[in-house]
């Protein structure tokens, strides 16, 4: 029905998150009847972000200099890193403009049933850096997990000599939840992490 | 065909964007995996983890497809475990024994009753959980046909004083009869000679409890298949020899 470059443009589209083949050979056909206003910008931007993207050395974010803007922004304090399982997870923070401190993207979990070990995260470099010193706090911002925590102990392990602050995030009640849709667990977490009013 | 019982989830794997490849411990049906549509949304991420009891419910056309699961949480044990490193550490590390141990589609009811055991004393924080956890580990490789026998002295048939264990019968040696060859021989911590008596566990103790199991799971279970032991479990061990409880 149509040609082979079509059909693999429709193929590598219906891999990407929240595509299946359907609704990529809706967005292909989008392309083609937009060619000049978003098939060729597309195709810059891509040509831009495959060429100049890198990991940063520093944090591990993804940006197009080394190091990242978020570790070149001199307006950030240097003390404070959030330890986060994966970029998606500091786009998330960026997000919401909580926090104004460095980060650390450790690439993943520990996990026994993948495999990962702590030498297949970005533990050492971590560590290397509080070493470096300057580091005062340590925030571990990992999933409410058991892979997740299992790995912000092990953090912990590893940072315990060097004197430094290492605080997690709060378990609880999410923002307009409703205790009666919560499960157990949450709301056992909730009721432990209680504090006076 | 279908089926539904409790289970006690071991391990859940993404797969494709929001549904999961589940491994629980069923009560009457062994280890056994199922397809969970939605399983890495957020309404089943949280029911889904390791340790959670559930109950389960499998489909399939045939015995030997992979299936679809459907789980109900029962008991959601994870959450309180989340913040005690020494006690998730002994959830995981159960956990990944159990994956790699036990064979698929198999009955193990006395690995799942004893499993469901620890996870009380988990939960509940009792002193002696970590006694519960070898004594749990013992029942694992009893009940893949590897059981130790601590009854009497494997030279002289003694019932006392018994203090260690041969690593080649996995029989108990009393401490007169062993004295030539402890070098050779593998300590026996006392506790494992009772049951959990609510009795606030020795560290030393608890450790050469793992190193005992330890050995036997490695050498007869594990090795034979040319698996090695979880890291989960080492770093187990390796809580009990830095923390202090």
């Amino acid at each position: 029905m149509v040609g082979p470059e079509i059909e693999r443009l429709i193929q590598i589209l219906a891999r990407l998150p929240g595509l299946g083949p359907r609704s990529a050979r809706r967005a292909v056909l989008h392309l083609l009847k937009r060619r000049e206003t978003v098939l060729v910008p597309l195709m810059a931007a891509l040509e831009g972000v495959a060429n100049a993207v890198r990991v940063c050395s520093t944090c591990g974010n993804l940006d197009t200099t080394d190091p990242c803007a978020v570790c070149n922004d001199l307006r950030r304090d240097p003390n404070v890193i959030c330890v986060v399982e994966d970029v998606a997870d500091l786009w998330a923070l960026e997000r919401a403009g909580v926090f104004r401190g460095r980060f650390h993207v450790l690439g993943g979990t520990l996990s026994a049933l993948e495999g990962v070990g702590p030498d297949d995260l970005r533990i050492a470099t971590l560590v290397a850096r509080v070493k470096s010193g300057g580091v005062k706090e340590v925030i571990l911002a990992m999933n409410a997990t058991v892979d997740g925590q299992t790995t912000a102990h092990y953090v912990t392990d590893r940072l315990v000599e060097f004197g430094v602050t290492v605080s997690r995030l709060a378990h609880g009640v999410p923002v307009g939840g409703e205790l009666d849709y919560l499960d157990e667990g949450t709301l056992s977490a909730a009721m432990k992490a209680r504090r006076p009013v | 065909m279908d089926w539904t019982d409790h289970a006690i989830i071991l391990a859940a794997r993404k797969h494709g964007e929001n549904n999961a490849i589940v491994h629980l411990l069923t009560r009457t049906r062994g280890r056994h995996a199922g397809l969970v549509r939605g399983g890495s949304g957020r309404r089943l991420r949280g029911v889904l983890q390791p340790g959670n009891e559930v109950a389960a419910t499998w489909r399939a056309r045939l015995e030997e497809h992979l299936g679809h699961l459907t789980v109900e949480l029962e008991h959601a044990r994870a959450a309180p475990l989340l913040e005690d490193p020494l006690r998730l550490a002994a959830l995981t590390s159960a956990c990944a024994l159990c994956e790699v141990a036990l064979p698929e589609r198999e009955p193990h009811l006395a690995a799942y009753d004893g499993f469901d055991a620890l996870l009380v004393a988990l939960d509940d924080d009792q002193p002696d959980w970590p006694q519960h956890y070898v004594h749990w580990e013992l029942t694992l490789l009893a009940d893949l046909g590897f059981g130790l026998d601590f009854s009497a002295c494997a030279a002289t048939g003694s019932t006392t004083d018994l203090v260690y264990v041969s690593p080649k019968s996995g029989r108990a040696v009393s401490a007169s009869a062993g004295a030539p060859y402890r070098d050779r021989l593998l300590p026996l911590p006392a506790f494992l000679l009772r049951q959990p008596a609510g009795v606030p566990f020795d560290r030393l103790e608890i450790r050469r409890g793992l190193q005992l199991t330890g050995f036997f799971l490695a050498e007869h279970v594990l090795r034979p298949q040319n698996i090695a032991v979880p890291a989960a479990r080492y770093r187990l061990v390796d809580r009990f020899g830095a923390e202090t409880h």
